[in-house]
């Protein structure tokens, strides 16, 4: 049997629930006048992109290639703020909300200190409005 | 002993190369199965946010019936911003809001997903939720299929297309690609926002499905990039495409560089009061044909981002038509490769020759200095500020001092801007010639 013959995993595109995107369409106050509206701790940032999250990393960092980097490009770069420098000069990695984006990797001098794959199938950043 | 293949034809990603190749492969009666690692497909798919879709017209006639469009684009602007203010170059097409349109503004989860659905209707077998995770290739180094993370998760054909997006894992194990350059790509972010439909039309200036396209230079916080601002039904796309090269070399998060572009004078009044409903984030292969991987290999085609083809030309931001016709030209290269059971890269290299001879390639080879002098340190930090204060010192009306003459603003805040005479006519010889 190939995989082919497991038509059941042919998913389809679910509807957007409420829970996995949130829908304030119609409720966002207009012309309030005060510019608190234009920007948003992170973590309510990221809350309004839907992970999936596998429980195996596809992304890991090697903490020892990082210690002793000064460039850190990683921090600053990673749209998802995923990485976290230390007080002992590591880095502190979480790959759950990851965007899959490749600026990390692509930034990243260090050879070997991050190793990159896309998550399993279905799982993983999955976008709705964009 | 050989083994069976599971199709005439594999393509990786279902994005709108890989549904278009798959389309045009199903058309010619091929035997088709298109992977797509996300749970449906443009489930991974982000970006600035126009589609031209003229290029549907050979594949899918009547597409703008169908198609799941936000907005139809009738106004483009392009925007100078700097601290002094703001240039707005603003174009109305009329005729850009009825068939055949011209651009269109769509969710990349909604259209992608119709744009495979095309092709499963012509009978491509569509495989969700699977990972591509290497090619499959024989003695003799041809590639043969491909390996996925399912149980089993092998699949068999005598040609592969790889549509697998800007990180194209596939182009690279066959070594199409140079060694990667970070400087040749940028980080686009995103913040979908909501606003009610009356106020997008009011404060737009447009009205029914109409829509608009803002790009804009300058506002990315001294990171070298640019913003762009589309609108959508009910909400608005904002957000900055940042060199990765100059992002990792400064201090300010791309999100940070959003917020400073949201409070800027003349885009603040554009977005207020809206809330943040999606961010996203996405790279983008940015430095067009210095970038390009060889197209094919023994058994092997490239298209899309995955072959760098997103046109990145200050005026002209493509991506989505690029990776159709790409497709589209693979698709139809795979039915003669069928036909004549060859799938040696001497063949495919008839992909190639599509490719040159369609915009694709003509569009990128003309249009080759744009998007490194679009994201060059004079083009980025100092002829915004330039052009805006030229602008600020003609319009201001500074009595009782007479009016200056023009040539003296000009010469003066040229001075003042730092921008050095030679180099001023070079990037505008390059300008001429590479628009021209």
């Amino acid at each position: 049997m190939t995989i082919l013959d497991k038509k059941s995993r042919l998913d389809k595109k679910p509807r957007l629930d409420k829970k996995s995107a949130p829908d304030k369409k119609t409720s966002a106050p207009i012309l309030d006048g005060d510019a608190a509206w234009s920007s948003i701790p992170f973590d309510e940032r990221i809350g309004t992109a839907e992970f999936r999250i596998h429980e195996r990393a596809h992304i890991t960092v090697n903490g020892d290639s990082c210690r002793g980097c000064t460039t850190r490009e990683c921090v600053v770069a990673c749209p998802a703020n995923l990485f976290v420098p230390t007080s002992d000069g590591g880095i502190l990695f979480n790959y759950e909300n990851c965007f899959e984006c490749g600026t990390c990797y692509m930034v990243c001098n260090r050879e070997g200190a991050i190793t990159w794959t896309y998550p399993e199938g279905g799982f993983g950043i999955v976008f709705h409005r964009t | 002993m050989k083994v069976a293949n599971d199709a005439d034809v594999i393509v990786v990603g279902a994005g709108p190369a890989g549904s278009c190749a798959a389309l045009a492969a199903a058309l010619g009666g091929l035997e088709v199965i298109l992977v797509e690692r996300g749970p449906f497909p443009g489930s991974k798919n982000m970006y600035g946010g126009v589609v031209y879709p003229r290029i549907l017209d050979e594949l899918v006639p009547e597409w703008w019936t169908t198609a799941p469009i936000q907005r139809w684009v009738v106004k483009r602007s392009t925007m100078l911003l700097s601290d002094a203010g703001a240039l707005n170059i603003e174009y109305r097409g009329n005729s850009w809001g009825r068939p055949p349109y011209n651009g269109a503004t769509a969710y990349r989860p909604d259209f992608d997903n119709w744009l495979a659905d095309q092709a499963v209707r012509a009978g491509a077998t569509l495989l969700c939720s699977t990972t591509v995770t290497s090619l499959l290739r024989d003695e003799a180094g041809r590639v043969i299929g491909i390996a996925t993370d399912r149980p089993d998760g092998e699949l068999r054909a005598p040609l592969v297309i790889a549509c697998d997006g800007v990180n194209s894992f596939l182009a690279k194990q066959a070594d199409l690609y140079p060694p990667m350059d970070s400087s040749h790509f940028t980080l686009g972010v995103k913040e979908t926002l909501s606003l009610p439909r009356e106020v997008i039309d009011e404060r737009f200036g447009v009205r029914d499905d109409e829509g608009v396209d803002i790009e804009i230079l300058g506002g990315t916080s001294g990171v070298n990039g640019g913003g762009f601002i589309y609108t959508n039904s009910d909400t608005v796309s904002l957000g900055v495409v940042l060199k990765l090269s100059k992002l990792a070399g400064q201090s300010t998060r791309p999100e940070e560089i959003i917020g400073q572009l949201k409070r800027h004078p003349a885009i603040a009044p554009l977005i207020e009061g809206s809330e943040i409903l999606e961010y996203s984030a996405h790279v983008i292969p940015e430095a067009g044909l210095k970038m390009m991987p060889k197209m094919t290999a023994d058994g092997l085609m490239v298209a899309g981002d995955a072959a760098a083809m997103c046109l990145a030309a200050g005026i002209w931001l493509e991506g989505v038509n690029f990776a159709m016709a790409s497709g589209m030209y693979a698709g139809r290269t795979a039915v003669a490769s069928h036909e004549a059971n060859d799938a040696s890269a001497r063949f495919l290299k008839r992909y190639t020759d599509s490719l040159n001879d369609s915009f694709v390639l003509q569009d990128h080879r003309k249009l080759r200095n744009i998007p490194e002098l679009v994201l060059s340190d004079r083009v980025q930090h100092s002829y915004p500020g330039f052009v805006t204060s030229v602008l600020q010192r003609m319009f201001q009306v500074d009595n009782p001092r007479a009016k200056p003459g023009l040539r003296r603003i000009v010469r003066e805040e040229r001075k003042r801007a730092g921008i050095k005479l030679r180099h001023l006519l070079r990037d505008g010889w390059i300008g001429m010639r590479g628009f021209g």
